[in-house]
Protein backbone atom coordinates (compact mmCIF):
# COMPACT_ATOMS: atom_id res chain seq x y z
CA UNK A 1 0.00 0.00 0.00
CA UNK A 2 1.62 3.23 -1.10
CA UNK A 3 0.98 6.39 0.81
CA UNK A 4 1.13 9.40 -1.45
CA UNK A 5 1.21 11.79 1.44
CA UNK A 6 1.68 11.37 5.17
CA UNK A 7 1.73 13.94 7.93
CA UNK A 8 2.87 13.33 11.49
CA UNK A 9 2.31 15.69 14.43
CA UNK A 10 1.98 18.69 12.13
CA UNK A 11 1.61 22.05 13.84
CA UNK A 12 1.44 25.59 12.55
CA UNK A 13 1.99 28.71 14.65
CA UNK A 14 1.13 32.21 13.54
CA UNK A 15 2.47 35.28 15.28
CA UNK A 16 -0.18 37.97 15.65
CA UNK A 17 -0.19 41.50 16.98
CA UNK A 18 3.03 42.90 18.28
CA UNK A 19 2.35 46.60 17.84
CA UNK A 20 3.96 49.47 19.69
CA UNK A 21 2.33 48.73 23.03
CA UNK A 22 1.24 45.14 22.76
CA UNK A 23 3.32 42.02 22.90
CA UNK A 24 3.16 39.65 19.98
CA UNK A 25 1.11 36.55 20.67
CA UNK A 26 1.42 33.13 19.11
CA UNK A 27 -1.65 31.40 17.79
CA UNK A 28 -1.40 27.70 17.15
CA UNK A 29 -3.69 27.15 14.15
CA UNK A 30 -2.92 23.45 13.67
CA UNK A 31 -2.18 21.41 16.78
CA UNK A 32 -0.46 18.15 15.96
CA UNK A 33 -2.37 16.51 13.11
CA UNK A 34 -1.57 13.03 11.76
CA UNK A 35 -2.92 11.66 8.52
CA UNK A 36 -2.04 9.49 5.53
CA UNK A 37 -3.64 9.17 2.10
CA UNK A 38 -3.30 6.16 -0.17
CA UNK A 39 -2.76 6.48 -3.89
CA UNK A 40 -5.98 7.02 -5.82
CA UNK A 41 -8.01 7.85 -2.70
CA UNK A 42 -9.68 11.01 -1.47
CA UNK A 43 -9.21 12.40 2.01
CA UNK A 44 -11.72 15.07 2.98
CA UNK A 45 -10.77 17.62 5.60
CA UNK A 46 -13.92 19.01 7.19
CA UNK A 47 -14.18 21.97 9.51
CA UNK A 48 -15.68 25.41 10.05
CA UNK A 49 -13.98 28.76 9.65
CA UNK A 50 -11.06 29.05 12.03
CA UNK A 51 -10.65 25.29 12.30
CA UNK A 52 -7.26 25.42 10.57
CA UNK A 53 -8.37 23.45 7.52
CA UNK A 54 -6.95 25.88 4.98
CA UNK A 55 -3.73 26.20 7.02
CA UNK A 56 -3.37 22.43 6.90
CA UNK A 57 -4.16 22.44 3.17
CA UNK A 58 -1.37 24.95 2.56
CA UNK A 59 1.09 22.75 4.47
CA UNK A 60 0.04 19.67 2.49
CA UNK A 61 0.32 21.59 -0.79
CA UNK A 62 3.93 22.51 0.14
CA UNK A 63 3.15 26.21 0.13
CA UNK A 64 3.83 26.89 3.83
CA UNK A 65 6.31 25.04 6.01
CA UNK A 66 4.81 23.63 9.22
CA UNK A 67 6.17 24.94 12.54
CA UNK A 68 6.89 21.38 13.58
CA UNK A 69 6.08 17.85 12.51
CA UNK A 70 6.99 15.76 9.54
CA UNK A 71 5.55 15.65 6.04
CA UNK A 72 6.32 12.80 3.66
CA UNK A 73 5.48 12.85 -0.04
CA UNK A 74 5.67 9.37 -1.60
CA UNK A 75 7.68 8.24 1.41
CA UNK A 76 10.25 11.01 1.11
CA UNK A 77 10.56 13.58 3.91
CA UNK A 78 9.95 17.10 2.60
CA UNK A 79 10.94 20.15 4.61
CA UNK A 80 10.58 23.33 2.57
CA UNK A 81 11.80 25.45 5.49
CA UNK A 82 15.24 23.89 5.22
CA UNK A 83 15.59 23.00 1.58
CA UNK A 84 14.12 24.62 -1.49
CA UNK A 85 11.49 22.54 -3.19
CA UNK A 86 12.81 20.68 -6.23
CA UNK A 87 10.86 21.03 -9.52
CA UNK A 88 10.27 17.30 -9.34
CA UNK A 89 8.61 17.56 -5.93
CA UNK A 90 6.66 20.66 -6.98
CA UNK A 91 5.29 18.64 -9.89
CA UNK A 92 3.99 15.95 -7.58
CA UNK A 93 1.77 18.20 -5.47
CA UNK A 94 -0.53 20.84 -6.91
CA UNK A 95 -3.37 22.93 -5.54
CA UNK A 96 -6.77 24.24 -6.64
CA UNK A 97 -8.06 27.24 -4.70
CA UNK A 98 -11.53 28.15 -3.53
CA UNK A 99 -12.22 31.30 -5.47
CA UNK A 100 -11.91 30.85 -9.24
CA UNK A 101 -12.32 34.60 -9.64
CA UNK A 102 -9.23 35.37 -7.57
CA UNK A 103 -6.96 32.49 -8.52
CA UNK A 104 -6.51 33.32 -12.20
CA UNK A 105 -4.46 36.27 -13.42
CA UNK A 106 -6.90 38.51 -15.34
CA UNK A 107 -4.15 39.61 -17.74
CA UNK A 108 -3.08 36.12 -18.69
CA UNK A 109 -4.73 34.20 -21.52
CA UNK A 110 -5.96 30.72 -20.66
CA UNK A 111 -3.30 29.13 -22.86
CA UNK A 112 -0.56 30.98 -21.02
CA UNK A 113 -2.10 30.03 -17.67
CA UNK A 114 -1.75 26.38 -18.64
CA UNK A 115 1.69 26.61 -20.24
CA UNK A 116 3.40 28.55 -17.45
CA UNK A 117 3.91 25.58 -15.07
CA UNK A 118 5.64 23.74 -17.93
CA UNK A 119 7.80 26.74 -18.74
CA UNK A 120 9.00 26.99 -15.13
CA UNK A 121 9.36 23.33 -14.21
CA UNK A 122 10.15 21.44 -17.44
CA UNK A 123 12.56 21.73 -20.38
CA UNK A 124 9.76 21.27 -22.95
CA UNK A 125 9.84 23.34 -26.14
CA UNK A 126 7.17 25.91 -26.97
CA UNK A 127 5.29 23.71 -29.49
CA UNK A 128 5.29 20.82 -26.99
CA UNK A 129 3.95 23.07 -24.26
CA UNK A 130 1.21 24.23 -26.57
CA UNK A 131 0.23 20.70 -27.51
CA UNK A 132 -0.01 19.63 -23.90
CA UNK A 133 -2.04 22.68 -22.92
CA UNK A 134 -4.50 22.08 -25.76
CA UNK A 135 -4.83 18.43 -24.81
CA UNK A 136 -5.49 19.36 -21.18
CA UNK A 137 -8.12 21.93 -22.19
CA UNK A 138 -10.03 19.12 -23.91
CA UNK A 139 -9.63 16.83 -20.87
CA UNK A 140 -11.37 19.27 -18.56
CA UNK A 141 -14.21 19.83 -21.02
CA UNK A 142 -13.21 23.13 -22.58
CA UNK A 143 -12.87 23.83 -26.30
CA UNK A 144 -9.73 24.61 -28.35
CA UNK A 145 -11.03 28.12 -29.09
CA UNK A 146 -10.84 28.90 -25.35
CA UNK A 147 -7.02 28.85 -25.59
CA UNK A 148 -6.68 32.53 -26.46
CA UNK A 149 -9.39 33.91 -24.19
CA UNK A 150 -8.99 35.80 -20.93
CA UNK A 151 -10.40 34.57 -17.58
CA UNK A 152 -13.11 37.26 -17.41
CA UNK A 153 -14.79 35.68 -20.44
CA UNK A 154 -15.56 32.52 -18.45
CA UNK A 155 -18.17 31.54 -15.88
CA UNK A 156 -17.23 30.41 -12.35
CA UNK A 157 -17.54 26.74 -13.26
CA UNK A 158 -15.42 27.15 -16.38
CA UNK A 159 -12.78 29.05 -14.42
CA UNK A 160 -12.59 26.24 -11.90
CA UNK A 161 -12.01 23.87 -14.85
CA UNK A 162 -9.14 26.11 -15.97
CA UNK A 163 -7.72 26.07 -12.43
CA UNK A 164 -7.81 22.28 -12.31
CA UNK A 165 -6.30 22.04 -15.80
CA UNK A 166 -3.42 24.25 -14.63
CA UNK A 167 -2.93 22.05 -11.58
CA UNK A 168 -2.79 18.92 -13.75
CA UNK A 169 -0.28 20.23 -16.30
CA UNK A 170 2.69 18.76 -14.39
CA UNK A 171 1.12 15.30 -13.95
CA UNK A 172 0.86 15.57 -10.18
CA UNK A 173 0.23 12.59 -7.94
CA UNK A 174 -1.62 14.66 -5.36
CA UNK A 175 -4.12 17.44 -5.79
CA UNK A 176 -5.06 19.62 -2.84
CA UNK A 177 -8.50 21.17 -3.41
CA UNK A 178 -9.45 23.94 -0.99
CA UNK A 179 -13.26 24.36 -1.07
CA UNK A 180 -13.31 23.97 -4.88
CA UNK A 181 -17.10 23.90 -5.25
CA UNK A 182 -18.26 26.33 -2.60
CA UNK A 183 -18.48 29.21 -5.12
CA UNK A 184 -20.40 27.14 -7.68
CA UNK A 185 -24.10 26.69 -8.36
CA UNK A 186 -25.65 23.31 -7.66
CA UNK A 187 -25.82 22.20 -11.30
CA UNK A 188 -22.27 23.38 -11.98
CA UNK A 189 -21.11 21.72 -8.76
CA UNK A 190 -22.47 18.39 -10.02
CA UNK A 191 -20.54 18.74 -13.30
CA UNK A 192 -17.35 19.64 -11.46
CA UNK A 193 -17.62 16.73 -9.00
CA UNK A 194 -18.12 14.37 -11.95
CA UNK A 195 -15.05 15.85 -13.64
CA UNK A 196 -13.00 15.27 -10.47
CA UNK A 197 -14.11 11.62 -10.39
CA UNK A 198 -13.21 11.14 -14.08
CA UNK A 199 -9.79 12.74 -13.68
CA UNK A 200 -9.07 10.68 -10.56
CA UNK A 201 -9.78 7.46 -12.51
CA UNK A 202 -7.83 8.51 -15.56
CA UNK A 203 -4.67 9.79 -13.86
CA UNK A 204 -4.80 7.69 -10.67
CA UNK A 205 -4.91 10.94 -8.72
CA UNK A 206 -4.95 11.33 -4.97
CA UNK A 207 -7.10 14.13 -3.59
CA UNK A 208 -7.04 16.08 -0.37
CA UNK A 209 -10.43 17.79 -0.48
CA UNK A 210 -11.05 20.59 2.00
CA UNK A 211 -14.72 21.39 2.52
CA UNK A 212 -17.31 22.56 4.99
CA UNK A 213 -20.14 20.90 3.07
CA UNK A 214 -20.89 17.48 4.53
CA UNK A 215 -23.15 16.36 1.70
CA UNK A 216 -20.35 16.96 -0.81
CA UNK A 217 -17.85 15.22 1.49
CA UNK A 218 -20.11 12.22 1.89
CA UNK A 219 -20.36 11.96 -1.88
CA UNK A 220 -16.68 12.33 -2.75
CA UNK A 221 -14.50 11.15 0.15
CA UNK A 222 -12.97 7.77 1.01
CA UNK A 223 -11.66 8.99 4.35
CA UNK A 224 -12.68 11.97 6.44
CA UNK A 225 -10.75 14.08 8.93
CA UNK A 226 -12.80 16.41 11.12
CA UNK A 227 -10.88 19.44 12.28
CA UNK A 228 -11.97 21.69 15.13
CA UNK A 229 -9.81 24.51 16.49
CA UNK A 230 -6.70 22.96 14.95
CA UNK A 231 -7.28 19.49 16.41
CA UNK A 232 -8.26 16.45 14.39
CA UNK A 233 -11.15 15.48 16.66
CA UNK A 234 -12.17 12.52 14.54
CA UNK A 235 -10.90 10.69 11.49
CA UNK A 236 -11.76 7.50 9.69
CA UNK A 237 -13.45 5.82 6.77
CA UNK A 238 -16.41 7.71 5.35
CA UNK A 239 -19.11 5.06 5.91
CA UNK A 240 -18.15 4.49 9.53
CA UNK A 241 -17.85 8.18 10.31
CA UNK A 242 -21.16 9.14 8.75
CA UNK A 243 -22.97 6.12 10.18
CA UNK A 244 -21.72 6.61 13.71
CA UNK A 245 -19.95 9.88 14.49
CA UNK A 246 -18.10 9.55 17.80
CA UNK A 247 -16.95 13.02 18.76
CA UNK A 248 -19.41 15.58 20.13
CA UNK A 249 -18.22 18.19 17.60
CA UNK A 250 -18.81 15.85 14.64
CA UNK A 251 -22.29 15.08 15.96
CA UNK A 252 -22.99 18.80 16.33
CA UNK A 253 -21.81 19.40 12.75
CA UNK A 254 -24.08 16.64 11.44
CA UNK A 255 -27.04 17.93 13.43
CA UNK A 256 -26.58 21.44 12.00
CA UNK A 257 -26.43 20.28 8.37
CA UNK A 258 -29.79 20.81 6.65
CA UNK A 259 -31.37 17.63 5.34
CA UNK A 260 -33.63 17.33 2.30
CA UNK A 261 -35.04 14.04 3.47
CA UNK A 262 -38.83 13.73 2.87
CA UNK A 263 -39.58 12.24 6.29
CA UNK A 264 -37.71 15.09 8.01
CA UNK A 265 -39.62 17.71 5.99
CA UNK A 266 -42.94 16.03 6.76
CA UNK A 267 -42.10 15.94 10.48
CA UNK A 268 -41.17 19.64 10.45
CA UNK A 269 -44.33 20.65 8.56
CA UNK A 270 -46.46 18.70 11.03
CA UNK A 271 -44.69 20.18 14.06
CA UNK A 272 -45.37 23.62 12.69
CA UNK A 273 -49.02 22.86 12.01
CA UNK A 274 -49.44 21.52 15.54
CA UNK A 275 -47.72 24.55 17.08
CA UNK A 276 -49.99 26.89 15.14
CA UNK A 277 -53.13 25.00 16.04
CA UNK A 278 -52.01 25.19 19.68
CA UNK A 279 -51.32 28.92 19.44
CA UNK A 280 -54.74 29.68 17.95
CA UNK A 281 -56.78 27.20 20.05
CA UNK B 1 -55.72 45.97 13.54
CA UNK B 2 -58.20 45.22 10.76
CA UNK B 3 -57.24 41.98 9.10
CA UNK B 4 -57.66 42.24 5.38
CA UNK B 5 -58.32 39.05 3.52
CA UNK B 6 -56.00 38.03 0.72
CA UNK B 7 -52.25 37.84 0.62
CA UNK B 8 -50.00 40.38 2.36
CA UNK B 9 -47.89 40.82 -0.75
CA UNK B 10 -49.21 40.00 -4.18
CA UNK B 11 -47.18 40.59 -7.31
CA UNK B 12 -48.67 39.82 -10.70
CA UNK B 13 -46.68 39.51 -13.92
CA UNK B 14 -43.49 41.18 -12.70
CA UNK B 15 -40.91 41.94 -15.36
CA UNK B 16 -37.55 43.61 -14.73
CA UNK B 17 -35.37 44.71 -17.64
CA UNK B 18 -31.88 46.12 -17.46
CA UNK B 19 -30.45 48.43 -20.11
CA UNK B 20 -26.99 47.18 -20.94
CA UNK B 21 -24.51 48.15 -23.63
CA UNK B 22 -25.60 44.99 -25.47
CA UNK B 23 -29.26 46.00 -25.43
CA UNK B 24 -32.03 45.16 -22.96
CA UNK B 25 -31.61 42.17 -20.67
CA UNK B 26 -34.68 40.64 -19.04
CA UNK B 27 -33.74 39.48 -15.55
CA UNK B 28 -37.27 38.69 -14.37
CA UNK B 29 -39.87 37.63 -16.91
CA UNK B 30 -43.54 37.60 -15.97
CA UNK B 31 -43.27 36.24 -12.43
CA UNK B 32 -46.17 36.07 -9.94
CA UNK B 33 -45.34 36.05 -6.24
CA UNK B 34 -47.73 36.12 -3.32
CA UNK B 35 -47.15 35.60 0.36
CA UNK B 36 -49.63 35.41 3.22
CA UNK B 37 -49.35 37.22 6.51
CA UNK B 38 -47.78 34.47 8.57
CA UNK B 39 -46.15 32.44 5.85
CA UNK B 40 -42.57 31.45 5.06
CA UNK B 41 -42.02 31.56 1.31
CA UNK B 42 -38.73 30.36 -0.16
CA UNK B 43 -37.65 31.58 -3.58
CA UNK B 44 -35.01 29.18 -4.80
CA UNK B 45 -32.81 29.32 -7.87
CA UNK B 46 -29.26 29.40 -9.14
CA UNK B 47 -27.29 32.53 -9.98
CA UNK B 48 -28.95 34.47 -12.77
CA UNK B 49 -32.41 33.12 -11.96
CA UNK B 50 -33.63 36.60 -10.99
CA UNK B 51 -34.56 35.52 -7.47
CA UNK B 52 -32.95 38.53 -5.79
CA UNK B 53 -33.92 41.03 -8.48
CA UNK B 54 -37.66 40.46 -8.03
CA UNK B 55 -37.42 41.23 -4.30
CA UNK B 56 -35.12 44.22 -4.85
CA UNK B 57 -37.86 45.51 -7.16
CA UNK B 58 -40.33 45.32 -4.26
CA UNK B 59 -37.90 47.23 -2.04
CA UNK B 60 -37.23 49.81 -4.77
CA UNK B 61 -33.50 49.13 -4.49
CA UNK B 62 -32.75 48.54 -8.16
CA UNK B 63 -30.47 50.94 -10.06
CA UNK B 64 -31.80 53.44 -12.63
CA UNK B 65 -30.90 51.11 -15.49
CA UNK B 66 -33.68 48.75 -14.38
CA UNK B 67 -37.22 49.04 -15.70
CA UNK B 68 -39.81 47.45 -13.43
CA UNK B 69 -43.26 46.64 -14.79
CA UNK B 70 -46.03 44.63 -13.20
CA UNK B 71 -49.77 44.27 -13.60
CA UNK B 72 -49.93 44.77 -9.86
CA UNK B 73 -47.58 44.90 -6.89
CA UNK B 74 -50.01 44.93 -4.00
CA UNK B 75 -48.90 45.22 -0.40
CA UNK B 76 -51.85 44.85 1.95
CA UNK B 77 -54.12 45.69 -0.96
CA UNK B 78 -52.29 48.87 -1.99
CA UNK B 79 -50.21 49.07 -5.15
CA UNK B 80 -46.56 49.89 -4.41
CA UNK B 81 -45.98 50.98 -8.00
CA UNK B 82 -48.87 53.50 -7.97
CA UNK B 83 -48.21 55.20 -4.63
CA UNK B 84 -46.08 58.30 -4.14
CA UNK B 85 -42.44 58.07 -3.09
CA UNK B 86 -43.32 59.42 0.36
CA UNK B 87 -46.04 56.83 0.85
CA UNK B 88 -43.75 54.05 -0.27
CA UNK B 89 -40.99 55.22 2.06
CA UNK B 90 -43.38 54.83 4.98
CA UNK B 91 -43.64 51.14 4.18
CA UNK B 92 -40.16 50.23 3.01
CA UNK B 93 -37.78 49.82 5.91
CA UNK B 94 -40.68 49.81 8.37
CA UNK B 95 -43.40 47.37 7.39
CA UNK B 96 -41.23 45.65 4.79
CA UNK B 97 -37.57 45.13 5.70
CA UNK B 98 -34.72 43.20 4.17
CA UNK B 99 -31.45 41.54 5.19
CA UNK B 100 -28.66 40.53 2.86
CA UNK B 101 -26.05 37.88 2.20
CA UNK B 102 -22.91 39.60 3.48
CA UNK B 103 -23.67 40.71 7.04
CA UNK B 104 -20.26 42.30 7.61
CA UNK B 105 -20.47 44.27 4.36
CA UNK B 106 -24.05 45.36 5.11
CA UNK B 107 -22.92 47.33 8.16
CA UNK B 108 -20.98 50.59 8.03
CA UNK B 109 -17.45 49.88 9.29
CA UNK B 110 -16.97 53.43 10.59
CA UNK B 111 -19.74 53.40 13.21
CA UNK B 112 -20.54 51.17 16.17
CA UNK B 113 -23.36 48.70 15.65
CA UNK B 114 -25.20 50.47 18.48
CA UNK B 115 -25.09 53.79 16.60
CA UNK B 116 -26.39 52.08 13.48
CA UNK B 117 -29.32 50.33 15.13
CA UNK B 118 -30.22 53.45 17.15
CA UNK B 119 -30.23 55.44 13.92
CA UNK B 120 -32.88 53.07 12.56
CA UNK B 121 -34.92 53.44 15.75
CA UNK B 122 -34.68 57.25 15.83
CA UNK B 123 -35.42 57.69 12.14
CA UNK B 124 -38.12 55.08 11.68
CA UNK B 125 -39.80 55.10 15.07
CA UNK B 126 -39.07 58.62 16.29
CA UNK B 127 -37.50 57.44 19.54
CA UNK B 128 -35.19 59.77 21.50
CA UNK B 129 -31.63 58.81 22.31
CA UNK B 130 -32.32 57.11 25.63
CA UNK B 131 -35.39 55.23 24.43
CA UNK B 132 -33.52 54.09 21.32
CA UNK B 133 -30.68 52.76 23.48
CA UNK B 134 -33.08 50.79 25.68
CA UNK B 135 -34.92 49.39 22.69
CA UNK B 136 -31.59 48.42 21.07
CA UNK B 137 -30.67 46.43 24.18
CA UNK B 138 -34.05 44.66 24.04
CA UNK B 139 -33.58 43.87 20.37
CA UNK B 140 -30.06 42.50 20.91
CA UNK B 141 -31.51 40.27 23.62
CA UNK B 142 -34.26 39.15 21.25
CA UNK B 143 -31.77 38.10 18.57
CA UNK B 144 -29.51 36.35 21.06
CA UNK B 145 -26.49 38.65 21.25
CA UNK B 146 -24.82 38.11 24.63
CA UNK B 147 -23.89 41.16 26.78
CA UNK B 148 -25.94 43.58 24.65
CA UNK B 149 -24.79 46.73 26.50
CA UNK B 150 -21.13 46.02 25.67
CA UNK B 151 -21.80 44.73 22.17
CA UNK B 152 -23.64 47.95 21.23
CA UNK B 153 -20.30 49.75 21.46
CA UNK B 154 -18.54 47.29 19.17
CA UNK B 155 -17.61 48.05 15.58
CA UNK B 156 -18.66 45.51 12.92
CA UNK B 157 -15.11 44.18 12.49
CA UNK B 158 -15.02 43.28 16.18
CA UNK B 159 -17.97 40.90 15.76
CA UNK B 160 -18.11 37.54 13.99
CA UNK B 161 -20.10 37.05 10.79
CA UNK B 162 -22.89 35.32 12.68
CA UNK B 163 -23.12 38.15 15.21
CA UNK B 164 -23.18 40.77 12.44
CA UNK B 165 -26.09 38.91 10.85
CA UNK B 166 -27.86 38.98 14.24
CA UNK B 167 -27.31 42.76 14.32
CA UNK B 168 -28.79 43.03 10.81
CA UNK B 169 -31.79 40.95 11.92
CA UNK B 170 -32.20 43.16 15.00
CA UNK B 171 -32.32 46.23 12.74
CA UNK B 172 -34.73 44.53 10.38
CA UNK B 173 -37.21 43.61 13.14
CA UNK B 174 -36.80 46.93 15.02
CA UNK B 175 -39.95 48.37 13.48
CA UNK B 176 -41.99 45.16 13.96
CA UNK B 177 -42.27 44.60 10.21
CA UNK B 178 -45.05 42.53 8.72
CA UNK B 179 -42.80 41.23 5.96
CA UNK B 180 -39.11 40.38 6.25
CA UNK B 181 -37.19 39.55 3.08
CA UNK B 182 -33.96 37.62 3.72
CA UNK B 183 -31.64 37.35 0.71
CA UNK B 184 -29.28 34.39 1.21
CA UNK B 185 -28.98 35.26 4.93
CA UNK B 186 -26.75 32.31 5.82
CA UNK B 187 -24.71 31.73 2.67
CA UNK B 188 -21.57 33.36 4.09
CA UNK B 189 -21.86 31.56 7.43
CA UNK B 190 -20.64 28.24 8.83
CA UNK B 191 -23.16 25.43 9.03
CA UNK B 192 -23.54 25.50 12.84
CA UNK B 193 -24.00 29.29 12.72
CA UNK B 194 -26.38 28.88 9.77
CA UNK B 195 -28.55 26.63 11.92
CA UNK B 196 -28.62 29.21 14.73
CA UNK B 197 -29.56 32.05 12.36
CA UNK B 198 -32.28 30.02 10.60
CA UNK B 199 -33.68 28.92 13.98
CA UNK B 200 -33.69 32.56 15.06
CA UNK B 201 -35.48 33.72 11.89
CA UNK B 202 -38.09 30.97 12.20
CA UNK B 203 -38.62 31.74 15.88
CA UNK B 204 -39.03 35.49 15.24
CA UNK B 205 -41.34 34.80 12.31
CA UNK B 206 -43.56 32.64 14.52
CA UNK B 207 -43.53 34.93 17.55
CA UNK B 208 -44.07 38.21 15.68
CA UNK B 209 -46.48 36.60 13.24
CA UNK B 210 -44.74 38.17 10.29
CA UNK B 211 -44.30 36.90 6.75
CA UNK B 212 -40.83 35.79 5.71
CA UNK B 213 -39.53 35.57 2.15
CA UNK B 214 -36.31 33.62 2.07
CA UNK B 215 -34.21 33.85 -1.08
CA UNK B 216 -31.74 30.99 -1.33
CA UNK B 217 -29.87 28.66 -3.65
CA UNK B 218 -29.67 25.96 -0.99
CA UNK B 219 -32.27 23.17 -1.15
CA UNK B 220 -31.31 22.17 2.39
CA UNK B 221 -32.26 25.61 3.71
CA UNK B 222 -35.56 25.38 1.81
CA UNK B 223 -36.29 21.97 3.32
CA UNK B 224 -35.64 23.23 6.85
CA UNK B 225 -37.63 26.47 6.72
CA UNK B 226 -40.23 26.98 4.01
CA UNK B 227 -43.99 26.56 4.01
CA UNK B 228 -44.21 27.19 0.29
CA UNK B 229 -41.57 27.32 -2.44
CA UNK B 230 -41.12 29.09 -5.76
CA UNK B 231 -38.45 27.65 -8.06
CA UNK B 232 -37.02 30.19 -10.48
CA UNK B 233 -34.76 29.63 -13.48
CA UNK B 234 -33.45 32.25 -15.90
CA UNK B 235 -35.97 34.83 -14.78
CA UNK B 236 -39.02 32.58 -15.03
CA UNK B 237 -41.04 30.75 -12.44
CA UNK B 238 -40.65 27.02 -13.01
CA UNK B 239 -42.78 25.70 -10.21
CA UNK B 240 -44.65 26.74 -7.11
CA UNK B 241 -45.72 24.25 -4.45
CA UNK B 242 -45.90 23.63 -0.72
CA UNK B 243 -42.57 22.38 0.56
CA UNK B 244 -43.53 18.75 1.04
CA UNK B 245 -45.07 18.35 -2.43
CA UNK B 246 -42.06 20.03 -4.00
CA UNK B 247 -39.59 17.56 -2.54
CA UNK B 248 -41.90 14.56 -2.77
CA UNK B 249 -43.48 15.07 -6.19
CA UNK B 250 -41.62 17.80 -8.09
CA UNK B 251 -43.70 18.64 -11.16
CA UNK B 252 -41.23 20.62 -13.22
CA UNK B 253 -38.25 19.11 -15.04
CA UNK B 254 -35.89 21.78 -13.74
CA UNK B 255 -36.95 21.17 -10.14
CA UNK B 256 -36.40 17.44 -10.59
CA UNK B 257 -33.01 18.15 -12.14
CA UNK B 258 -31.99 20.38 -9.23
CA UNK B 259 -33.04 17.81 -6.66
CA UNK B 260 -31.20 15.01 -8.43
CA UNK B 261 -28.02 17.12 -8.58
CA UNK B 262 -27.90 17.18 -4.77
CA UNK B 263 -24.93 15.05 -3.67
CA UNK B 264 -27.04 13.45 -0.91
CA UNK B 265 -29.48 12.14 -3.51
CA UNK B 266 -26.76 10.54 -5.61
CA UNK B 267 -27.71 7.00 -6.58
CA UNK B 268 -24.82 5.89 -8.76
CA UNK B 269 -21.25 6.95 -9.27
CA UNK B 270 -22.18 10.08 -11.14
CA UNK B 271 -24.33 13.05 -10.31
CA UNK B 272 -26.79 13.86 -13.08
CA UNK B 273 -26.15 17.46 -14.07
CA UNK B 274 -29.09 19.75 -14.73
CA UNK B 275 -28.42 19.86 -18.48
CA UNK B 276 -28.06 16.08 -18.80
CA UNK B 277 -31.11 15.46 -16.67
CA UNK B 278 -33.32 17.80 -18.65
CA UNK B 279 -32.08 16.38 -21.96
CA UNK B 280 -32.84 12.84 -20.74
CA UNK B 281 -36.35 13.88 -19.63
CA UNK B 282 -36.99 15.57 -22.98
CA UNK B 283 -36.11 12.32 -24.78
CA UNK B 284 -38.27 10.19 -22.53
Amino acid sequence: MTMVIQGRALTQDYVVGGGLFTKAATVRAVKGVDFAVERGKTLAIVGESGSGKSTLARIIALIDAPSSGELRVAGEVVDIARKRLTPDMRSKVQMVFQNPYGSLNPRQKVGDVLMEPLLINTPLSAPERRDRAEAMLAKVGLAPEHFNRYPHMFSGGQRQRIAIARALMLNPALLVLDEPVSALDLSVQAQFLNLLADLQDEFDLTYVFVSHDLSVVRYIADDVLVLSKGVAVEQGAREALFANPQHAYTQQLFAATPVTDIAAIRARVERRKAARAGAIG
Amino acid sequence: MVQKTGPLLEIRNLTVRFDTSNGAFTAVDGVDVSVDGREVLAIVGESGSGKSVSMLAVMGLLPDTATVTADAMLYDGRDLLQMSVAERQKLIGREITMIFQEPVASLNPSFTVGFQIEEVLRYNMGLDHRAARNRAVDLFNAVGIPEPETKLDAYPHQLSGGQCQRVMIAMAIASNPRLLIADEPTTALDVTIQKQILDLLMDLQERHGMALILITHDMGVVAETADRVIVQYQGRKMEEADVLSLFEHPQNAYTRALLSALPENATGDRLPTVAEFMAAEARA
